[in-house]
């Protein structure tokens, strides 16, 4: 899958579980303070990457995810 | 409305009981069991049979097993009963590791595991119940059972802190403390004791496994949409005023 088809599917996930515009999921984006996302947000947002992309996140892993770029890179990582 | 529903130590007592009482309501009902399947799985007059399925909810692999099983012949876990639970009595100066450690893990460990697991989809589709048999001793306390007193007020804590948690999603959680009820793990104490304890219980009696069971319904129900992080003591009054 080419780059812009990965992140577009990333971003259908984040436009689907966080309820935001697409237009807002830009790589600096921080997802508490431009995405308004609490904490239950973000962890149905990994379990619906894990499961779009067939990967597992260990929580261990999401320390220091703050923003769709890290995340999008983190989801890259595991493909 | 039929609905998906999962009674962990569902082979029978009061896991059983709900079984049933989800069962005749035209529920799909899964259950797990340890020792023995129930006698019957039922199916009669228009309900659907139990999906049985043996499993150790102290093994993290066999859960996500039974899961996995569940999803795949009746559909996600939309209502969650965790009845599975031991009694390993004795005073605690006589209470060994193995032994204090085996009823935490089944008793409030799998409580862990299996909510975690029933959680992702209820999240998902923005509504679940969740219900856990804890006891009168969790708050009461009785000697020789710091074990299972320890682990059935832990299920209190980490019931409300769930709770709390998935609240804004529309999933509930909630504990039932019964008393003293009709039960293989009762069945344990003498017929002097259970005649003891049972003069300390206003109400004079022991309960039939039903009537915990009726509670477990009614906050599985849309009726109790509202109540979330309650304790309901089904004890006949055993613990008025905790």
């Amino acid at each position: 899958m080419s780059d812009d088809a990965t992140f577009e599917k990333f971003k259908q996930c984040a436009v689907d579980v966080l309820q935001v515009p697409e237009d807002r999921v830009v790589p600096e984006a921080s997802f508490t303070d431009d995405l308004n996302a609490d904490s239950l947000d973000l962890v149905e947002f990994v379990m619906a990457l894990e499961e779009a992309f067939a990967i597992t996140v260990d929580e261990t892993e999401l320390d220091g995810v703050e923003t769709v770029g890290q995340a999008y890179e983190l989801v890259v990582s595991k493909l | 409305m039929s609905r998906v529903v999962l009674v962990t130590g569902g082979s029978r007592g009061i896991g059983l009981a709900c079984a049933r009482r989800f069962q005749a309501a035209g529920d799909r009902v899964a259950i797990t069991y340890r020792t023995a399947p129930p006698a019957d799985f039922g199916g009669r007059a228009g309900t659907h049979p139990l999906f049985g399925v043996p499993c150790d909810v102290t093994e993290p692999q066999a859960v996500e097993a039974a899961f996995s099983s569940i999803e795949a012949e009746i559909g996600h876990v939309e209502v969650l009963v965790c009845s599975a639970g031991v009694t390993d009595d004795g005073l605690l100066l006589r209470m060994g590791e193995v032994r204090w450690a085996r009823v935490i893990e089944t008793d409030l460990t799998a409580c862990y595991r299996t909510t975690k697991r029933a959680l992702g989809p209820m999240l998902k589709a923005r509504s679940g119940r969740i219900i856990l048999i804890s006891s009168v001793v969790a708050y009461l306390g009785n000697a020789g059972q710091a074990n299972y007193a320890a682990a059935k007020a832990g299920q209190i804590g980490f019931a409300r802190s769930v709770a709390r948690e998935v609240a804004s999603r529309a999933v509930t959680v909630n504990v039932v403390a019964p008393g003293m009820v009709a039960t293989d793990m009762l069945a344990a104490l003498s017929a002097d004791q259970i005649a003891a304890l049972s003069s300390r219980v206003p109400l004079g009696r022991i309960a039939e496994p039903d009537e915990i069971a009726a509670a477990v319904s009614f906050l599985a129900s849309p009726e109790a949409a509202y109540v979330t992080g309650a304790v309901l003591a089904v004890d006949g009054g055993l613990g008025m005023g905790h």
